[in-house]
């Protein structure tokens, strides 16, 4: 390790030992640490809005309402079978190229391209793909939020790179709040674990840096368009 | 950032005086706060959820460093590191040899208070390391080597034809007649400049608005995608965050960024929420090999356990300046260091010393808008008059501003500076009463507008009117 680690770790202890001596608080404390681990373990729900807490239709309803408020667009199709179809349509009604980049994710991996026309590519994007198509593993009705999480099947880059985001999502998978979403990442990954990246999308990019004007396509997607499954 | 701090009174005569300043300032008065009412008006457990958020951050704060231990150990096992800088340098120091190592040429960085408050970018530039700014507002201030003027919208004293010349001045290798009258233009280039910078950078630093000790997970929330960008791009992620930005759980976050956005900007929820936990992992196809969390404190432990302590609640949200009737006449600029407004005035005092801030807390009005908005119900207003009050006991303040009657006597000998501070006053009052033309309360007026609305002043002061006048004729 290089000379400054030395440093680091002394930094450490003088930082808790100054938190400690404003505090009046032991670290051994076994009573305050009581209360750190009931908190860590227990992740109370605080405040829900009762906004987002409906029966699933009406829960999706709400999803559309508050990302088309955001100026995402949502489509909603019966079945999986017909997202290519879906995207077709939603590349041609906007005049925009007919190449697609996916990830791994086996939601999107059986799914029939050759009807439409779009040429297929997987993996990564290095920012030379117009369209990137992803699989949201949930929704927040609350708020009309996306969650991506990373990995093979939805490579983070292609949630950032391409003009055009394209996001497929479950109808069942869409949630009331945030907090529902979290202990559906517990389950999946364990306690205290997460993916490397978990990805909250609210509507395409923007920016408001110039004397307060709202312009959408900052950095990311200038488009993001949401196909709602089922 | 260099201090100007102590020099606050001169700052703000001048920013009184830029005209470009003032018709800036007037997009501050009439966008922040309507947008805000409405979001928070939108939400009906909003005031309870203010309630929740501020016991949370007392919660954390009361077990810091039992928090910071759990967070460290989460973010250790998912192949981080952490380390640990007491002071400015020393987090410099850290940053530098990590990038050292990664043999960085550049550097792109997403906005980061934290960054400015230790003068990152100088330091890099001066070991011959680029940092390249990728938020709008930050690159646009980069290339015209300010500093920010608000914590969430750094150029927001900028007008569009000043971006638009800067951009002219920089960008030499586009065709100079090329048109950029329209914002979106102005976007355009600038997300076109910038793709560059981020596919060919070394290193990505990032600030953090959440350090989740439940997880070992930074967050960081951004409107343009820049911060994701800029972190998962290069080969190293650098993350700088300062003590109190631990939570403890996913679910105490997501409870206080349901005020984040609505208190910054009016929105629901901000584009991006992104969570990162440790180095890409060995599935991934994309994201940083190295994932670093330095931990700054810089003075923050001084304000635990001491009148201040609520101070570290604060999740740079910007509604106390968007709201605060001084930030609108003068703007961030003439605070004088890197966290203007209210919460500047609590804050610089501690983190720069009161020797060169301690005149900040002077410039309120008492109007307690501040807090009234504070998504963590900081008790603003009464901090400032902490800081007074000791700045009191130090005798720092010149002996004539100790009593009222010497504070009279020593403008009455300098009526140019009594001009300017009648012209400040009359001008923050003009302000506060937009549209209305009448207050219904009044700092220590209380005793007149108790009884009946204090008239507006129409913006100048009589000695102001008498001298056009006097031209005129
Ligand atoms: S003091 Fe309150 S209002 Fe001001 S930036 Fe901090 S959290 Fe926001």
């Amino acid at each position: 390790m290089v000379g400054a680690e030395e440093g680091v770790v002394s930094d450490r202890e003088v930082i808790l030992g100054k938190i400690r001596r404003a505090l009046a608080a032991d670290g051994n404390d076994v009573g305050r640490r009581a209360i750190v681990i009931a908190r860590l373990e227990g992740t109370p729900r605080g405040i829900i809005p009762e906004r987002g807490q409906l029966p699933q239709e009406e829960r999706v309803a709400l999803f559309t309402t508050m990302a088309e408020k955001v100026s995402a667009t949502v489509g909603r199709i019966a079945a999986l079978e017909d997202v290519p179809r879906a995207v077709a349509e939603f590349l041609r009604k906007h005049n925009l190229p007919a190449s697609l980049r996916i990830g791994a994710d086996p939601l999107l991996a059986d799914l029939a391209w050759d009807g439409t026309q779009i040429a297929v590519s997987h993996g990564p994007s290095d920012g030379g793909d117009p369209v990137g198509l992803s699989h949201a593993v949930a929704g927040i009705a609350e708020s009309g939020t996306l969650v991506l999480t990373s990995g093979p099947d939805n490579p983070t880059t292609l949630n950032f790179l391409p003009e055009t985001h394209i996001v497929v999502i479950r109808a069942a998978d869409i949630a009331g709040d945030y907090e529902t979403v979290w202990d559906e990442v517990r389950e999946t990954y364990g306690k205290g674990h997460m993916p490397r990246t978990v990805n909250m999308v609210t509507g395409p990019s923007r920016s408001a840096d110039i004397e307060q004007t709202l312009l959408l396509g900052a950095h990311g997607p200038r488009r993001l368009h949401i196909v709602v499954v089922g | 950032m260099q201090i100007t701090s102590p020099e606050f009174k001169q700052n703000a005569r001048a920013a009184l005086a830029d005209p470009n300043l003032q018709k800036a300032l007037r997009h501050v008065r009439s966008n922040f706060i309507d947008k805000r009412a409405k979001a928070a008006g939108a939400l009906p457990e909003f005031e309870a959820l203010r309630d929740n958020a501020r016991d949370i951050k007392n919660h954390t704060l009361a077990h810091l460093d039992l928090y910071l231990e759990a967070y460290e150990d989460r973010v250790r096992q998912a192949g981080g590191e952490v380390h640990y800088a007491e002071t400015a340098e020393t987090a410099r120091d850290i940053i530098r040899s990590i990038c050292e190592r990664a043999g960085a040429k550049t550097v792109t960085k997403g906005k980061s208070m934290i960054a400015e408050e230790i003068n990152l970018n100088d330091y890099l530039e001066e070991h011959g390391i680029t940092p390249v700014e990728t938020d709008l507002g930050e690159y646009i201030i980069q290339l015209r080597h300010e500093p920010p003027s608000h914590i969430i919208a750094p150029a927001v004293h900028l007008t569009r034809e000043q971006v638009e010349e800067s951009f002219r001045k920089s960008h030499t290798d586009l065709a100079p007649d090329r048109d950029l009258t329209e914002p979106t233009e102005l976007l355009a280039e600038a997300r076109a400049k910038l793709r560059e910078r981020f596919l060919a950078a070394d290193v990505g630093i990032t600030g953090a608005n959440f350090l989740v000790a439940e997880t070992g997970t930074s967050v960081i929330v951004t409107n343009e995608g820049n911060g994701d960008l800029t972190q998962i791009l290069p080969r190293v992620h650098i993350v700088i965050a300062s003590i109190e930005k631990i939570t403890p759980t996913l679910n105490d976050v997501s409870q206080i960024m349901r005020l984040l956005a609505r208190s910054a900007t009016g929105q629901d929820m901000s584009v991006y929420t992104t969570f990162s936990t440790g180095p890409r992992r060995p599935e991934d196809p994309d994201g940083p090999d190295e994932y670093h969390v330095v931990i700054l404190d810089n003075g923050r432990t001084g304000m635990l356990g001491s009148d201040f302590q609520e101070a570290l609640r604060c999740i740079r949200c910007g509604a106390c300046m968007n709201h605060c009737p001084v930030y609108h006449a003068i703007g961030g600029h003439a605070y004088g260091w890197v966290y203007p407004g209210p919460i500047g005035a609590v804050l610089d005092p501690q983190l720069i010393g009161v020797d060169k801030a301690g005149n900040l807390p002077n410039a309120s009005t008492f109007c307690g808008r501040c807090e009234a908005v504070c998504p963590m119900r900081i008790p603003l207003p009464n901090m400032m008059r902490h800081w007074r009050e000791r700045e009191f006991e130090r005798h720092l303040s010149p002996a004539v501003a100790r009593y009222g009657i010497g504070f009279w006597a020593f403008f009455a000998r300098r009526p140019r500076l009594y001009q300017w501070a009648t012209r400040l006053a009359m001008r923050v009052l003009a302000n506060r009463a937009i549209g209305k033309g009448r207050y219904t309360s009044l700092p220590l007026a209380g005793g007149w507008t108790k009884y009946r609305d204090f008239p507006a002043p129409e913006g100048r002061t009589f000695q102001e009117q008498w001298s056009a006048r006097r031209k005129a004729s």
